[in-house]
């Protein structure tokens, strides 16, 4: 819809604005992909002692018809997908809204942002943040679990992934505009509350980076799971370093 | 001497075309140098708005090769001269002439902004920590290129349901100050229409103050409007505390 007859055109840029939106397709639509079909497999998520994250915590009630996975992913997979920064991401390389900026995409004379419903819902992204976070205690679990082998401490490759991948994770939820404003952005007076003010500061600077967080804790995750896969299926075997 | 060919818009909201004109490129200049050169050399009544030279009046709002950039802070150099330069008026306001467009909505949307008000008769020492978050949103200098490329005004013209990018710093700047005692959040949910923000980034992108705009205004506004509509234990809390 142009303002004007004159400003009736698309777009005058003339640089590759193309490749950022359809690298992020190819990204999130891959990880899409695989992590549906991992969470369905329900099979070679336990390499003792390690446990995939997409399946812990491990509940298995024998009234639940399909792979326990299920039961767990809705929490971190919502807060993904309500999350500020992949909410820009898939908007602009999957709904075109706009595709890039100064580039008119797809948006309709009926546009309403978030504002009804049902992306309206985008709102309870702090509640995903709370259910997350419940599952990411349970991952920090598991990562301590995986030094011990048999009784024994010890390290493997894989406890090592599991660290890493625990802490890439917690970096992303640290990192949260939601977790910003709840630790202390919402204050106006900071003065009377020194230790909520330390702690948003904090949060905010880990907040500017929470793009690589994002990214960086996506493909952490998903080769923790294909570490253990791998393992699981006999494809490698973990090494022992100590 | 180096040349370039600016291919500008002549015209307004209901005819134009574009025009080519060769300029001589120096050493450091910038796109507003050769409009000015195009003014003074070949078409005298380019309309082209300008002020300071200086990327502090926000006048010179412009789309370079289709993006939106002050004039006088892209430098020739840093554009390729293979192909024309396309310099065009912003694409979210009417032009009145050439390069000039009306931007007067802009200014109809800061009034209906309730202005600060500080308590009455209340004497309040202010800490750098507590002015400091609203200061980054003071830097604005109305350019409107945040205005301009968000794809809400832009490409769906919703200026009857959405204040846009700049009056959304205004509100958070007003909000977040300690002093301050109104409460807008009925305002940023509805007439402002905080929630048609798909947070897409662009108004960051384009801002030449550097203004971490969605980030540090348009998010936590939007979680502010949580805290009150959508958040039933901030609620309780609240209603707790004031008991
Ligand atoms: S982030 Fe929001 S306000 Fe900024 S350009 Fe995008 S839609 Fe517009
Ligand atoms: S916020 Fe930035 S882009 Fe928007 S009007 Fe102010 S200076 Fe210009
Ligand atoms: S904003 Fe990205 S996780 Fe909360
Ligand atoms: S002329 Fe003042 S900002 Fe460009």
């Amino acid at each position: 819809m142009a303002i004007s007859a004159t400003q009736n055109y698309t777009t005058l840029r003339t640089d590759n604005w193309r490749v950022a939106p359809i690298i992020t397709v190819i990204i999130l639509g891959s990880f899409v992909i695989y992590a549906t079909w991992r969470a369905l497999e329900n099979q070679y998520y336990l390499a003792e002692p390690y446990l995939s994250p997409f399946y812990s915590p491990l509940i298995n009630p024998e009234w639940w018809p399909i792979s326990p996975a299920i039961l767990i992913l809705w929490a971190p997979g919502l807060f993904r997908f309500t999350c500020y920064y992949y909410r820009k991401a898939y908007y602009r390389s999957f709904a075109g809204m706009p595709p890039a900026c100064a580039v008119e995409g797809r948006s309709k004379e009926s546009y309403s942002g978030e504002s009804k419903f049902p992306l309206i819902l985008q709102n309870l992204h702090r509640f995903f943040f709370y259910a997350a976070s419940i599952v990411l205690i349970f991952l920090w679990y598991d990562a301590f679990k995986a030094f011990n082998f048999d009784g024994h401490y010890g390290v493997g490759v894989g406890s090592i992934i599991l660290v890493l991948n625990v802490f890439l994770l917690s970096m992303y939820s640290l990192s949260c505009h939601s977790f910003r404003h709840l630790i202390g952005g919402k204050l106006n007076v900071f003065s009377s509350c020194p230790t909520r003010f330390t702690l948003w500061k904090g949060a905010s600077s880990l907040n500017e980076r929470h793009m690589l967080w994002a990214w960086v804790s996506l493909f952490g995750v998903c080769l923790t799971d294909l570490y253990i896969r791998l393992v699981a299926t006999g494809v490698i075997t973990d090494m022992r370093l100590v | 001497m180096a040349e370039a060919v600016l291919r500008v818009f002549r015209g307004d909201s209901e005819n134009g075309e574009t025009k080519d004109y060769k300029v001589p490129v120096e050493e450091g200049m910038v796109v507003l140098d050769a409009l000015l050169y195009i003014q003074a050399n070949y078409d005298g009544d380019l309309a082209v708005r300008w002020n300071c030279k200086a990327a502090k009046c926000g006048s010179c709002s412009t789309e370079i090769n289709g993006i939106p950039k002050l004039s006088c802070k892209t430098r020739m150099d840093s554009l390729p001269r293979d192909e024309p330069i396309t310099v065009y008026p912003i694409k979210a306001f009417p032009v009145i002439k050439d390069l000039v467009t009306d931007v007067k909505w802009n200014y109809q949307k800061q009034k209906e902004i309730p202005p600060f008000t500080p308590p009455e008769d209340e004497e309040m020492i202010m800490y750098q920590d507590d002015v400091e978050r609203s200061q980054e949103f003071r830097k604005c200098i109305e350019c409107f290129l945040c205005q301009n490329v968000c794809h809400i005004l832009r490409d769906n013209n919703a200026k009857e349901s959405f204040f846009g990018p700049r009056y959304l710093i205004k509100i958070a700047e007003l909000d977040m100050h300690p002093l301050d005692t109104v409460d807008r959040s009925e305002l940023l949910r509805n007439e402002a229409g905080v929630g048609f923000c798909n947070i897409t980034k662009c108004c960051t992108e384009v801002c030449p103050e550097n203004i971490r705009i969605t980030d540090n205004a348009i998010i936590p506004l939007k979680e502010r409007v949580v805290d009150k509509y959508f958040d039933p234990i901030n609620w309780i809390l609240s209603k707790l505390k004031e008991d």
